[in-house]
Parts: C-alpha cells; structure tokens; sequence
C-alpha cells in the first residue's frame, strides 16, 4: 500500500464514511478512551508541561543536528557488522530490499508494523518477485487477510472493523470456525502465525527510536510481534524514517515515555526492545545479517522549510485521537496511510498537493491536536498554513470550508462539536486547574494565564446545565 | 565483521544543504534545558519501590510473588505447578545456583516429571525447537522499574531471546537490588556502559508484563504472540 489509499474523490470518501455507522461509534468510543488515558497518564506523571518541552528540545536538536546524528548512527550499526544504506527515494529503498530478497531466495518473509514500510509500498515490491509477506501486528493481519484494507488508525490499524466482520474475514479467507470472541481470535492468529516465524527467511520491521550512540534500534510493541520477527529469522531488515532517530539511551527513554503514555495510556508498552547490529557470535537467537535502510522520501525538502517541525513527530496518534473531525469522518476518509491531523500535514508533504490539496481543510483549526501533542508540534498552525500555500498556488481554495463543515456534521446547525469540544474542556484543563481557576493554561492560553487566571470550564457545560434544569424544575 | 555503508555522503551533503549549512563531523553533548524524569519516584526508599512496583503489577496484568532466598525453590515450585508445570526452559545462569534453585531444578523438577532445559550456545535449533515446546520461560531480571513494572533483559549466548517470548507463560527473578525508580535509571546506566566502550547486548529486552493487543474493538486482550501470563518473583538479595 502507498501513501494514497484511495482514488475516490475527497468528497465522496467524507459522505461514504459518514454512513458508516458502526466506524464512527468506535472511533467517537475509541478516541474518549485513548484521550482518557492518556490525560489520566500524565496526571499522574506530573510535570507533563515540562516532560512535552523536554520531548520538544530534544526532537529539535535532533533535527537542527540530523547529518551528524545520522553519520553516528551509521558508523556504530556497521561496528555491530550491520549493514546500513541510504535510500534518498522510496524506489531506492524497495530495489534494495528486493536485492536482499532475492540473494536471500527468500520465499517466506515476517514484517512488524511499520508505517514508512507502508509508505514506500514495500510489501507490493516483494510480492512482485514471488515473496510472501505477512504482516504480524495483529490489526494489520485483520487487514491484510482482509484484501488488504488500508489502515485508519495510526495505532489502531483495524479500528473500523468489529469482531463480526473479523470473524467473517478469517471464516471466509482461512476456514476459521471458532466464534467472534476477541481472546479466541487472537489465539487463533497467534497459533497461526507462530509457524511463520519459525519458518520466515527475512523479518521487517519499523523503527521507533534509533539510538545514535550505540547504532541501536528501539522498537516499542505490545503484542511481542517484533520481538519475534527479529530473534527468529536469519535475516533482519529495519525500514525507518531518516528522522526517528535520538542522541543517546538517555533521551530515547524520554521519547519512549511520552510515546507510550500518549499513545496508548500506558506508562510503558509490554515490550521496549533495543536491537544492535547483528547478533553476537556465539549467540544462537537473533539475526546473523541486519540491514538499516534509511529513507528520505521526501523527508529532507521539509527540512529548513516552514513544515519542518511535524518532522518532530513520533507517531503516537494522540493529535488523531483528539480531533473532531477524525471523530466525524474515520481514517479511510483522508485517503492516505497517515490520518488525522499529522496525517493532514504530512501526507501534502510527502505525496504532493495534488492527491492531498483537500485535506487541510479537514479541520476546524480547534488546536485540539496541538495541546495533544506531546513533542509540542504547532499543528493546526501548519494546517493553516497549508491552506495559505494551496490558495497562494491555485488562487482559491478547492473545497468550499463551509460545505464541509455542514458534510462533518460540525456546522453551527449542528452542537456535536460545540458539546465535545466543551466537554473536553474540563478534564483536558484539569492538570491546570486549581481551586477552579486555571494558572498555567496550555497552548493559546499561556500568554494570557501569565498575566492573570482564567476561570476553569465548569464539569457541566451551559448545555447539560440547561437540560438538567429544564428537566428537573421548568415542567 | 564491519558492515557496509551505502550512499551516505550525497544523502547527509543533501540534509545538510537543506539545514543550510555545510556537513557536521562533530557536535558536543547537549545540555538540555528540562529535565522532568529525575523528580519521578526520586526520595522513595526501595521497600517503597517494592510497594509501587507491587501496585503496577495489578495494572500490567502480572502476578506478583515476594520471596526471600530462603524460600525462593518453594515459590518457585508453586508458579510453576498453578502453571501446570510441564516443562520449563531457562537461561544458563550461574544466579540460578546462586539463589539456590540447583536442587528444585536439577532433582526435583524431573522427579516431578516436570522437562527442564538449560539453554545450550551449542545447539541453536534445538534451543528454538525446545523454547517453542516449553510451556513456561524463566529469566532473570538485570535492572527492575518500579513505575511502570518493567524487567529489563540483556541477551547473550546462554540468555536466548527467545525464552521469554515463545513459551506461554513467563516467570521472571527480580532481585530487590535492582529496583529502581523509572527507565530513565536503566537508560543512563546503559548509556553510561557505552561512553565506557563497553559492548552493550545485543538485544536489551524491557519487558512489561504479559504480551496484549486491544486491536479488536479496543477490548484489551492478553495474550497474543508473546506470553499470555506472567509471574515475577522479588527475592531480597541483599
């Protein structure tokens, strides 16, 4: 699958997904209990400004630095007796992963989830020489078996199936009889996939956090997938993004820490596993052969331009999780593998303003996902900003907004987003809050809280006020 | 054997010419302005740390058993027969005789009737052929976190990836002297190694409990590649 998912047109995709039902109960329920989480992790952490600051330093020195940071890396990956090539295109990095395929003669291939894999279309390369490519995230083997579904969730690539629908997908493709109970399919993919472990000749996977100075990988899972498909194969292949890299152990641990509070709620994943090089000699799991391939694709025409901070990303999804209208519309209706609003910003970026010109516009520049964002990545900023270039460039916008408000159910007819929006106030503000006024707000509210507080949204917002009021005393 | 390095130069001269700049060859270690990590857990004495980590087992789905090294073989024994005992495979691990588990697993466990095997850098396939069959894995612990419930293992030839993944159940030693607060002390200990030019392990394990997914409908299960339960075993060692 590449970047673009999808060749209908924008508007179609919005009102197709709109009457998806079941999607967009589990989105609205998802995002609740993923934000939920995540707030409840980073109160109990404390200090989450100063933790967000430290992720955001941390990601800007790496980017100001990324040549010298990149060279190290490289160097220590080779000391382990790694390979490491360079790949300034997505084509540069499928031939050479096919060349590996094919010395190899490799027939069965494993691969973890990654998403810059997904990016470059790697699994259609290696189908193309004959190869068999299953995909061992439990969410992306759902997807997979099913006919290859596009991923419309960053974190959760199955987020729009229910276990009906998955049950049928394994009882149709595979003869699967068992029920639609989630802990029975799971066993039955995980009784699956373990002899294609045993018997892959390569395993794949991403790349959250590479570690410069020592030219590890860290990878960050919950279901011990990648740690299987890097102890079990011969081979191993590392696809990561020329940007997911960091200094030392030290700031990778800060990373890691923020990744997984916001992206899952948890304070750390079951499984964070740093891999160097090639397993040592005498050892008798792991790797003989590693290859790092890292991919620009795009990457360093961002760099020193304006949209150079979503290179800061981490692809935790906490941005997808917060926005109102991912919560409308589902991650099919952005038509690229990257969705919500870091997937609005980046997919123009790296597939072009031609497949993606409508996207930005997939927003009501609440800045919902810039408070979320926990490497402090101005997002709604850079939305903005899109739309300013693409007017520039066309010399008018190729979507009308107020349409699309009303086609997302957020225009003022409607109080969907107005009832969210403000019941979202109250816990989202209440690290802040102190005797119900707000002393440290976050994002647009900082400057103003600096000088005085702002009172603190009240637990009930005017409408559920009105409601209980009308109910309880007007009749 | 060093590894080959492939298009390198034109790539980074390119990053470089984007940043507007020529290439950098050197760069000092930053110092940063935050550093929020180092107030988390920071006064806690290690019984308390004992207490946090026992409280984050309830949250990580992991069993949790205090031991001494007096009663660690009975504790043990007991895992693993509510495990349904079977066949255990471990690392070769000279802590094992340390803690005085020789006896429970070398005349015990196959009077038993329960299969021990030892891991043997002598026999890969059957390492991965036995790591597959046993139905329980057991490790040891090289530096505990507390906070988030969290062993850390580093592999080498007699600690096979692999015990602490392919077997179904998972029993890890956590000796009280590694407790400590939170990743950021096992990170700075590692990174600490390097800048010492040690050679780090090949593959650092931070393992959180059992293996789990909540990509079905967001109903958190657990139990998908790795193991479906787990059991960690403190042991006061000091």
């Amino acid at each position: 699958m590449a970047m673009k998912t999808s060749d209908d047109r924008f508007q179609q995709r919005v009102t197709k997904e709109l009457d998806n039902q079941f999607m967009r109960r589990a989105v609205s329920s998802a995002q609740e209990r993923f934000q939920t989480r995540r707030l409840q992790q980073a109160e109990e952490l404390g200090h989450w400004e100063e933790w967000r600051s430290h992720g955001e330093e941390i990601r800007k020195h790496v980017l100001a630095n990324l040549d010298y940071y990149l060279y190290q890396l490289s160097e220590n990956v080779a000391k382990r007796g790694g390979h490491v090539f360079f790949a300034q295109t997505a084509q540069e990095a499928t031939d050479y992963i096919q060349s590996i395929a094919k010395k190899k003669n490799a027939a069965k291939i494993v691969k973890s989830k990654s998403m810059v894999t997904e990016e470059i279309n790697l699994n259609t390369a290696l189908e193309a020489l004959g190869c068999e490519v299953i995909e061992t995230d439990l969410g992306e083997y759902i997807l997979q078996v099913a006919d290859h579904e596009p991923p419309s969730h960053i974190v959760a690539p199955a987020l729009h199936k229910n276990k009906e629908q998955i049950r049928d997908v394994f009882k149709e493709k595979q003869g699967y009889s068992q029920t639609e109970k989630p802990e029975e399919l799971a066993l039955y993919v995980r009784e699956k996939l373990r002899q294609e472990y045993l018997t892959a000749d390569i395993g794949i996977t991403g790349c959250n956090f590479a570690i410069a100075e020592s030219g590890s990988i860290t990878l960050v899972t919950n279901e011990g997938n990648a740690d299987l498909v890097t102890a079990l194969p011969k081979t191993q292949i590392t696809v990561m993004g020329m940007e997911r890299i960091v200094p030392t152990f030290e700031e990778m641990e800060v990373l890691v820490s923020l990744l997984t509070r916001s992206a899952v709620g948890q304070k750390l994943t079951s499984y964070i596993t740093t891999l160097t090089g090639v397993k040592d000699e005498e050892d008798t799991d792991g790797p003989e052969e590693f290859h790092l391939v890292i991919v620009d694709n795009g990457r360093s025409a961002i760099l020193g331009s304006e949209f150079q901070p979503i290179l800061q990303c981490i692809r935790c999804a906490a941005c997808v999780n917060a926005c109102p209208v991912y919560r409308h519309v589902g991650g099919h209706t952005y038509g690229s593998i990257y969705s919500g609003p870091v997937g609005v910003v980046l997919s123009p970026l790296l597939g072009g303003y031609d497949d993606f010109k409508e996207l930005p516009y997939a927003s009501t520049l609440c800045g919902a996902c810039t408070d979320a964002c926990p490497v402090k990545i101005p997002l709604h900023q850079l939305i903005h900003r899109h739309r300013q270039v693409i007017v520039e460039n066309e010399g008018k916008a190729p979507i009308s907004e107020k349409l699309l408000m009303k086609a997302f159910g957020l225009g003022a007819s409607s109080p969907t987003l107005y009832k969210m929006a403000t019941k979202i106030a109250a816990p989202a503000m209440s690290p802040f809050t102190k005797n119900k006024t707000i002393s440290k707000g976050p994002g647009p509210l900082k400057a103003w809280t600096e000088a005085r507080d702002f009172p603190a949204p009240s637990k009930d917002s005017f409408r559920d006020w009105m409601k209980h009021r009308t109910k309880g005393g007007g009749q | 054997m060093t590894g080959m390095i492939q298009r390198r130069e034109t790539f980074l001269a390119n990053i470089a010419k984007q940043l507007g700049r020529s290439p950098k060859t050197e760069l000092p270690r930053p110092t940063w302005q935050y550093q929020p990590q180092d107030r988390v857990l920071k006064d806690a004495t290690k019984d308390e740390l004992v207490e946090i980590l026992i409280k984050q087992c309830a949250n990580i789905h992991t069993n949790i058993v205090i031991s001494n090294t007096a009663t660690l073989p009975e504790d043990l024994q007991d895992v693993v027969d509510k495990y349904g005992g079977q066949s255990v495979i471990t690392w070769k691990d000279k802590r094992f005789q340390d803690y005085g588990l020789s006896a429970l697993m070398n005349e015990q466990w196959p009077q038993a009737n329960i299969q021990l095997y030892e891991w043997d850098s002598q026999q890969p396939e059957e390492n991965i052929r036995q790591a597959e069959k046993a139905n329980i894995g057991v490790t040891i612990s090289e530096m505990t976190l507390a906070e988030s419930g969290t062993a850390v293992l580093f592999s080498s030839k007699d600690r096979g990836r692999s015990i602490s993944f392919l077997p179904e159940k998972s029993i890890i030693i956590i000796p009280k002297s590694t407790i400590v607060p939170r990743m950021t002390q096992a990170a700075r200990w590692i990174s600490e190694k390097i800048r010492q030019g040690e050679k780090i392990a090949s593959c650092i394990n931070f393992v959180t409990g059992p293996s789990n997914s909540a990509d079905i409908e967001m109903i958190l299960i657990v139990g998908v590649h790795g193991p479906i339960q787990a059991t960690y075993i403190v042991i006061d060692d000091q």
